[in-house]
């Protein structure tokens, strides 16, 4: 139960409501326990042969009894199952709010299926340990101590006698519960298999097909499903087991009462009414017999599940943020500089970058060329401190980003991502995700530069369209624009594109350049790429290799130099020409 | 998240088609011992559960009243029987019903599987991969409830109400009536009850659906958020989200907080009716207090059997709705055609002829554009292009994974249309870019799990390739497990196993794809050489990366946006100083650099 002390704030929050669900739970069984004696009394007084006149009034007792029972018993679950579900909430979105400040890091360390299993699958186990267990226990608690005091002053032989097998009840259930848990797992496992086989095969039909192995798939996947099929016999054969011996120790116990009972009424010691309430109360006493087995699981579960949520919520945050007020820098200029800077993603990892050494002055434009992890995403990454640097320092007009704001820094940056995301929202939403408040000419504006705008034209619902998921599918190429249009919108001092047209044609390129060129002037531009045609005219290129600058200078300078970018160039040239063949 | 659409909305249809159900049915013939078995069952046990009361009101009417002990004790006795009895029969029904259900859904995903099997390469290539994987795996999972408990368990619930009526009538058929008076209304709400809970349900997991969407997405996207500043809106947003899912839960809770104390009140308002109406009737002496014993005890039996009957209705929806999904499936013909009577192959010498070929894989965008040429026996063909020149389409058409739109492909002289397409491939064997590795050990990789590959075989093939010496220092050797298509293995240690896998099916014909990634000199030199070794002795068309290959070549053939334009020797063509000449100094020059050093 230790991490599950966790929950101890969200209880309190919900104090009041939670108290009074208490209340309500103990006043309807008060309710629910008064209907055997009433029906107790009604047939004692008929085997007397006294009771006509007083029939309408058990009769409606009865009801009224029920009726009041049932009143609170829809308000206990309209105070605790619902706190369950507000606590729930108020789970989830702390989770949330937690993890939206947890380092990169974490993110590339956990897969996204994993981090939503914490929110969904171990959110709601802890759910069913606030809700269904929290209101059963009490329940079974209240109730098993009123009934068992009402059944012996009945009759104290009897009641001993028929309630031998209910703990038996109660075991059955824990046992059979975790069993049932772990054999459902193991078929989980299984069914897991069969659909990596299914993917597999599928993915790889053109090796099957050609290796003419689709028999022998077949077998195999044949004997995965026996396989899973054998695992699923295994769970069915507790849970055929487990109905029959519920429906066997709970009639045990009924019939003890009418043996035991019927022989005391024999020898006159007890009326027919006092057997039938006993019989009553034993049926009222099983479900929380079996809820309280129930439990137990639940609670083990929740602790497992609480306990990995307190791990999350004990991981590394991110990057130290000084906050507005002791921000050296509240507007930002544009000049970036990298002193001495290395980084490394972890402590036994290599260095990915050592000993950068580069200054970009104001409204000057710089390119970065190098092979495939030669340090060029994780280099600009830096600068809207996605990460900080292992060693030295990245600076802003000469301050040190660490102490500017986090959200000045960024907010001076427009960033597009080698991977275009974007959200599944409307185009509009998407391109105006840092300025909410645009308006229409500046969206159009922004939208002309990048070559985003005569695409827009031609979806269906323009701006409005909804894309992704739920809507049209862009094109990588057209990800790549509105990636742009949306960075381009927020006015940023510095903009930084990591190979950012990719899978945008040379001529549309040579457009956004040429529109770009206006709108960067007095900004500062950061950008990666593999095109010689893109970075040509940049105020500086970059060749970054293992980490470390190769080559800088002008295009010019660099051809002459006729080192690693020459060759780029004229490989670049020679393509050219064969594709105008 | 301001618009609603439909797709993220499930959509359930009828939950009743006949002819769905027919076809389904249909799975179940081979089985149907097993359904009259318990369904004989069900009528069995159904009864012995409403014997109970009925028993008890002997008990105390005759040996109670009468101070009968022993009558009472054997009553008691016979209490004991029916129950034992009943747990043994519930036991093996369940466990036999399971059975069915299991068995047929294993019939059916094998016969699903085995169709996919069947279906041709474009296929794949136009359906997602994900969604097929879904109609295998869930779909047909969603079926089992149908066959386990949707069609024999309707039975036992129908059954469980006409015993319990038929005691209750046999016992005293106006209390009967009396007490049957709430029965329209429990089952009115029972069903009222089930319809909102459904609707409700569907609510709910519309809306953890979308919370799942929208944390799938700004798990991805996290780095965005951050970059725009916008940490506290996407808060604010997702607490909304999360918010309607709380709200969906809690209207749902009220219709549970109603129903369950609902169901109290309808089956004690019967109990107040049969105190009331039967109380006067003992006090007349009309009945007996064994009557009334046994008819409240009945009351509380009628429940369950009506709450199952109406979970059926859901049962039934997913099933249909299931089954149609895989009923496309199983009805798609998208084959590439065998010839009725196909021309064996039997020895191959290897000649590949292609006679004007024309193919698209689109009707209007044609690929390949009259291409013609001949392959002699044993010769090395190496076909050199930049990306879109038409290559790989070459090898798609030639092991028939599509059906060219007009010209003719000649293997030996035989058209390949008319011979089986099974025994076309097991004479070609391929070696792609990326090289597949399943799930499995290096053994069952290499042999492919064919039966007619020894072991030994599978060993020589390796050695051949010099593979072997690896595997030998892998923990298990052979039997190393092959994990996550091989990401424990390195590029070309995968480039070796799948060169030994096509050595090992020891093909007439051999289709080679280059890989263009880069390996280290010693491993690049271990791939040559085992280049040199698959190639001898059999015909072969190379897909050219690597200086050395084309060098050795019998032919080279350059290919432009689907045309040939040069065909001839390494010198022949390097003479002419067209296309071969530029391609060479953009792709291969750099290696004649390594080479020379």
């Amino acid at each position: 139960m230790k991490n599950l002390r966790t929950l101890k704030k969200y209880f309190l929050r919900y104090k009041t409501a939670l108290i009074t669900g208490i209340f309500f739970i103990i006043v309807s069984n008060a309710f629910t326990v008064y209907v055997p004696i009433i029906i107790k009394d009604s047939l004692n007084d008929l085997q007397q042969g006294i009771a006509e006149n007083k029939l309408v009034e058990y009769a409606l007792l009865i009801v009224g009894s029920t009726l009041m029972a049932g009143i609170f018993r829809f308000m206990i679950r309209q105070t605790i199952i619902v706190i369950s579900r507000k606590i729930e909430y108020d789970l989830r979105q702390d989770f949330w709010e937690y993890i939206q400040h947890l380092s990169l890091r974490f993110f590339q360390n956990n897969s996204t299926g994993n981090i939503m299993a914490h929110a969904t699958n171990d959110i709601s186990a802890v759910r069913m340990f606030i809700g269904p267990a929290v209101m059963y226990s009490i329940d079974t608690g209240v109730r098993i101590i009123i009934v068992i005091s009402i059944m012996s002053m009945i009759s104290w032989e009897v009641t001993l006698w028929s309630l031998i097998p209910l703990p038996f009840l109660s075991f059955l259930v824990y046992v059979v519960g975790k069993k049932v848990h772990k054999r459902f797992t193991l078929i989980q496992e299984k069914f897991a298999d069969l659909t990596t086989k299914a993917q597999e095969n599928f993915s790889g039909i053109r090796v099957i097909k050609s290796y003419v192995a689709e028999e022998r798939e077949v077998a195999e996947f044949d004997r995965l499903s026996r396989e899973y099929l054998a695992r699923n016999m295994k769970l069915v054969k507790i849970q055929a087991l487990f109905q029959p011996t519920l429906f066997l120790i709970t009639g045990m116990s009924i019939i003890i009462a009418i043996w035991a009972g019927g022989t005391a009424v024999i020898n006159k010691t007890l009326m027919i009414g006092d057997v039938t309430a006993l019989i009553m109360y034993l049926g009222i006493l099983i479900w929380p017999m079996i809820a309280f087995g129930w439990v137990i699981n639940i609670i083990q579960q929740a602790e497992a599940s609480m306990a990995r949520l307190n791990k999350l919520w004990s991981e590394e945050l991110e990057i130290a943020d000084v906050g507005e007020e002791n921000s050296l820098v509240n507007e930002v200029k544009g000049e970036v500089e990298f002193r001495n800077v290395s980084f490394k993603y972890g402590e036994n990892l290599p260095f990915v970058l050592q000993n950068l050494n580069l200054k970009i002055p104001a409204g000057h434009s710089l390119a970065i060329m190098g092979n495939t992890g030669s340090g060029k995403t994780t280099m600009i990454n830096l600068i809207p401190r996605l990460f900080d640097a292992t060693e030295g320092e990245v600076l802003l007009d000469g301050v040190n980003i660490k102490d500017i704001s986090l959200k000045t820094v960024r907010r001076s940056i427009g960033f597009v991502p080698q991977e275009a995301f974007l959200f599944s929202e409307t185009i509009k939403n998407n391109i105006c995700y840092g300025k909410p408040d645009a308006t229409e000419s500046e969206i159009t504006e922004r939208a002309k530069i990048a070559q985003f705008s005569k695409d827009v034209l031609e979806f269906p619902e323009g701006f409005e369209t909804v894309v992704g998921e739920r809507g049209i599918t862009l094109s990588g190429g057209q990800k790549q624009r509105a990636s742009l249009t949306r960075a381009l919108m927020t006015d940023p001092e510095i903009l930084i594109l990591d190979d950012s047209f990719s899978a945008v044609d040379t001529h549309t390129e040579e457009d956004i350049l040429q529109g770009l060129r206006g709108f960067m002037k007095n900004r500062t531009t950061l950008m990666v790429s593999h095109r010689v045609s893109t970075v040509k005219d940049a105020d500086k290129i970059v060749i970054l290799d293992k980490g470390m600058i190769a080559e800088e200078g002008t295009h010019d300078e660099l051809i002459k130099l006729n080192g690693l970018y020459a060759g780029i160039y004229n490989r670049q040239l020679l393509e050219q020409e064969i594709e105008e063949i | 998240m301001a618009k609603k659409n439909s797709s993220e909305d499930e959509i359930l249809g009828k939950a009743y088609d006949a002819k769905l159900m027919k076809r389904l049915l249909g799975f179940v013939k081979p089985y149907k011992k097993y359904v009259i078995l318990a369904i004989l069952l069900n009528i069995l046990v159904a009864g012995l559960g409403p014997l109970r009361p009925y028993l008890t009101k002997i008990a105390i009417d005759d040996k109670i009243f009468n101070g009968d002990l022993h009558g009472l004790m054997l009553i008691s006795v016979a209490l004991i029987g029916a129950l034992v009895f009943q747990s043994v029969i519930q036991y093996f029904l369940t466990y036999f019903t399971n059975l069915l259900g299991q068995k047929t859904i294993l019939d059916l995903r094998d016969k699903l599987f085995r169709h996919t099997q069947k279906l041709s390469v474009s296929f794949f290539d136009r359906t997602p991969i994900g969604r097929m994987v879904t109609r295998v795996t869930n779909d047909v999972e969603s079926l089992n409830e149908l066959f386990t408990s949707g069609i024999v368990m309707v039975f036992s619930d129908v059954f469980i109400i006409v015993w319990i009526l038929g005691f209750m009538f046999f016992i005293n058929w106006e209390l009967a009536l009396i007490t049957l008076s709430v029965l329209p209304l429990l089952i009115y709400g029972t069903f009222l009850f089930r319809k909102k809970v459904r609707e409700s349900y569907r609510d709910i997991r519309k809306y953890l659906a979308r919370l799942n969407s929208y944390m799938q997405e700004h798990i991805t996207g996290m780095g965005i958020v951050r970059l725009f500043n916008k940490e506290k809106e996407e808060a604010k947003k997702f607490a909304q989200i999360n918010g309607d899912h709380r709200d969906e839960n809690i209207r749902s809770v009220f219709y549970y907080a109603v129903f369950y104390p609902g169901v109290e009140l309808i089956s004690s308002a019967a109990i107040a009716l049969i105190i009331w109406y039967g109380g006067g009737d003992v006090v007349q002496n009309k009945i007996s207090l064994g009557v009334l014993f046994a008819f409240i005890q009945y009351t509380e039996m009628f429940f369950r059997p009506i709450r199952d009957l109406s979970e059926k209705y859901n049962i039934m929806q997913t099933a249909m709705a299931s089954s149609e999904r895989i009923f496309t499936l199983l009805d798609d013909q998208s084959f590439i055609k065998n010839p009725e009577n196909p021309v064996p192959l039997d020895k191959v010498k290897g000649k590949i002829e292609f006679e004007k070929v024309n193919f698209a894989y689109n009707e209007d965008n044609l690929i390949l554009k009259d291409i013609s040429f001949v392959i002699n026996p044993g010769e090395t063909v190496a076909i050199v292009g930049a990306t879109g020149a038409g290559k790989t389409s070459i090898i798609n058409i030639l092991t028939r994974f599509y059906d060219i739109n007009s010209g003719r492909i000649l293997v030996d002289g035989v058209d390949i249309t008319k011979v089986d397409k099974r025994e076309l491939r097991s004479k070609i064997s391929i070696v792609l870019q990326d090289v597949f590795l399943f799930f499995g050990t290096i053994r069952s990789n290499i042999g492919m799990n064919n039966p007619g590959i020894s072991d030994e075989k599978i060993v020589a093939s390796a050695q051949h390739v010099g593979a072997d010496r690896f595997i030998q220092n892998l923990p298990n050797q052979y039997d190393e497990e092959v994990k996550e298509r091989g990401a424990t293995l390195s590029v070309g240690q995968k480039q070796l196993i799948s060169f030994a896998r096509a050595l090992a099916h020891d093909p007439s014909i051999l289709i080679l794809d280059e890989a263009t990634s880069s390996v280290d000199t010693e491993t690049e030199n271990m791939i040559q050489t085992a280049i040199e070794t698959l190639l001898e002795g059999r015909t072969a068309i190379v897909i050219a990366h690597r200086l050395s290959t084309i060098r050795n070549a019998d032919k080279i053939m350059v290919m432009h946006k689907g045309e040939i334009k040069e065909m001839g020797s390494h010198e022949e063509l390097l003479e002419k100083r067209g296309l071969y000449y530029k391609l060479y100094q953009l792709q291969y020059k750099d290696q004649e650099l390594v080479l020379s050093k």
